[in-house]
């Protein structure tokens, strides 16, 4: 599928990726289509493609010149850290305040809430990015950001490709009060959007089972109210959040492609973002696999927490 | 005779109406119930039976008003604290709700939904609290006790459902069981069996049982004594087999006809439907169903008399008042 959609975009990746004068040599292009594979059919295109990528070969970068391969195992890890803490962030902050919002229902807790809720989802994302580099970290110099390091710091060693975990298990410390620095805005930003989603689910589900029998009959037993709320209402409630996350966090991970670009973080949104504009198919296509991947441990991760949290939906 | 366990006098709860408006859904209730004994409060939907179960336990609505009195063993409930409260809830007075396929938590296992309260309240370990448990389970009759502690609760049908929401209330060792239309969600032989643990019950350990049920022919089988609420009020009471024997509310007879199995003119339904919350009629709140009704019912709300020792009814009109034998 997005094979077909990238060879329909208008455009020709000769032209794209060959400078004025080249693109006019007709030797310099069928060289370069020669060299990508481009001379070929489509169908002989697609099964080359495919062939290549069951042994690990996602082809050539027109534009970095790397193998995509490499080029993705370094980006993976940059995008993966900022969507999972913007993730972590997201899950705390939207399930906390959803929680806290639908037991004051109506009072003044759940309506300031509700105007951070509705902020947070109609705010768009990359105008907030830019506000928040600008005043941030440019005007008030309360966070650093551009990068995932300091510029010239040097990277921990490489065990996870997250730099805040890698640095951890170096036992350097300055590296990982750096890496988390410089991680807290733009995850922050991104993670506005589904702090705003999460809050209404997440209100709405405890609101739906504080009405429940049985969390009246949690309360007949003469429990305090923190144990009801803990142990009876909000099991039942994450069943829902859950969806809501794991809908939201692929939605946070196609957020990335602005985040990143403002942020100069380079991870897999700069890269798709660059890759497309090149028209640099191998590159995209192999955005969309890994994205693909992503999307499908997502959904079984949620599937899995759906077994743990709710006893009728595991196998027996 | 000894002092009632519970006792309930001139209670009245308002509830708050969409509109702000104080609404009567209980409007000045006595009953006592002791121990050992099984109270019946009979009404159709509506009748404020309910709600002055909820109170009992302090579990009533967000915004309700309460006056009056209740007593358990003494002490009156209407003035504890939250705190307070909590102490006596599933301690002294339980509660078995309607429904048992929503009443129990359907993801946590058995065990801990009859263990967490006998825990909280009594401090008991865990090891003696599942024990307990296990113990319970078997007086209930559900086999395999043991097993079934690591079980949730779709794992059972409707009526072992309802034994296990019976056990969880007995857990914490409570000392009055208020159980709210504990059998009509279940077939009549699963009814039936739930009536005849629950009246094994309160001989084996002296509980007292307030059943709430709309069913006159469930607490015909198990009440000691009857409550007919109407309305939000008391409209008769007395002993069951005096009640069913010899009903002299209009209302009653009502509701002994609507029984499928009420002998010569089975399953004739009262006319009509109770009045809605804010909206009871003048008068007594029955005459404008009542096929009794004369042109002075609508002015006064009848007072609740004794008719006869034990035996309270509030209709003036009493159309049933040739029966002599319960007069004696």
């Amino acid at each position: 599928m997005s094979f077909l959609l990238t060879q329909a975009v208008p455009g020709d990746p000769v032209t794209a990726n060959l400078g004025q004068r080249a693109s006019e040599d007709p030797d310099a292009v069928a060289a370069f289509r020669a060299a990508n594979g481009l001379d070929k059919s489509l169908p002989e295109q697609y099964l080359t493609y495919v062939g290549n990528l069951l042994t690990g070969d996602f082809g050539t970068s027109q534009q970095t010149r790397n193998p995509v391969a490499s080029d993705l195992a370094e980006k993976v890890p940059a995008t993966m850290e900022l969507a999972l803490a913007a993730i972590l962030v997201a899950v705390v902050l939207g399930v906390g305040f959803g929680i806290v919002a639908a037991l004051y229902r109506d009072r003044w807790p759940d309506q300031v809430l509700r105007v951070l809720s509705l902020s947070g989802v109609s705010v768009p994302t990359f105008w907030l990015a830019l506000i928040a580099y600008y005043w941030i970290s440019f005007k008030l110099d309360l966070l650093p950001a551009g990068g995932r390091l300091s510029p010239g710091a040097p990277t921990p060693p490489q065990v996870t490709g997250f730099y805040t975990v890698d640095s951890l298990l170096a036992g350097d410390w300055a590296t990982f009060g750096d890496a988390v620095s410089r991680l807290v805005l733009p995850a922050l930003v991104l993670a506005s959007f589904t702090v705003g989603v999460l809050l209404r689910f997440t209100r709405a589900a405890v609101l739906e089972v504080l009405g429940d029998e049985y969390v009246r009959a949690a309360r007949a037993k003469g429990l305090p109210e923190l144990t009801v709320v803990r142990r009876h209402v909000l099991r039942p409630a994450l069943l829902s959040v859950v969806t809501v996350t794991g809908v939201a966090f692929a939605g946070l991970l196609s957020g990335t492609v602005l985040v990143e670009q403002i942020f100069g973080w380079r991870g897999l949104g700069a890269y798709a973002y660059t890759s497309a504009l090149a028209l640099d198919l191998p590159a995209i296509m192999g955005v969309s696999v890994v994205v693909a991947v992503i999307y499908i441990l997502i959904n079984l991760v949620v599937d899995l927490l759906y077994g743990v949290i709710d006893p009728r939906l595991r196998l027996s | 005779m000894t002092a009632p366990l519970l006792e309930v006098s001139g209670l009245r709860v308002r509830l708050p109406s969409r509109t702000g408006a104080m609404l009567p859904a209980v409007d000045g209730v006595d009953l006592t119930v002791h121990a050992g004994e099984v109270l019946g409060v009979a009404g159709e939907s509506g009748s404020g039976k309910t709600m002055t179960a909820l109170a009992t336990l302090g579990l009533l609505p967000h915004g309700a008003r309460t006056d009056g009195s209740i007593r358990l063993a003494g002490r009156e409930l209407l003035t504890l604290s939250d705190k307070q409260l909590r102490s006596v809830r599933g301690r002294e007075v339980a509660m078995v709700a309607q429904d048992p396929r929503t009443a129990l938590h359907p993801m946590l296992s058995i065990e801990r939904q009859l263990t967490e309260h006998l825990r909280h309240h009594h401090g008991v370990g865990r090891k003696a609290a599942r024990d307990e448990a296990a113990d319970l389970l078997d007086q209930v009759r559900i086999p395999d006790p043991r097993a079934a502690l690591a079980r949730y609760p779709h794992e059972f049908s409707g009526g072992m459902r309802q034994r296990i929401a019976i056990a969880s209330a007995l857990a914490a060792r409570p000392s009055l069981l208020i159980a709210d239309e504990p059998t009509t969600a279940l077939d009549v032989t699963v009814q039936a069996g739930i009536l005849r643990l629950l009246d094994r019950l309160r001989r084996e350990r002296g509980l007292a049982v307030l059943i709430i049920t709309h069913d006159l022919g469930v607490l015909s089988s198990i009440a000691d004594r009857l409550v007919v609420m109407y309305a939000g009020r008391v409209v008769e009471s007395g002993t069951t087999a005096d009640v069913l024997a010899s009903a002299r509310h209009p209302y009653t007879h009502g509701l002994l006809d609507a029984l499928p199995e009420g002998g010569s003119a089975a399953m004739r339904p009262i006319p009509g439907s109770p009045p809605a919350l804010g909206a009871v009629p003048s008068g007594c709140p029955f005459h404008p169903r009542c096929a009794s009704a004369r042109d002075t019912c609508a002015a006064d709300v009848p007072a609740l008399l004794q008719i006869a020792p034990g035996r309270l009814s509030a209709c003036p009109v009493d159309p049933y008042a040739p029966v002599r034998e319960v007069v004696s």
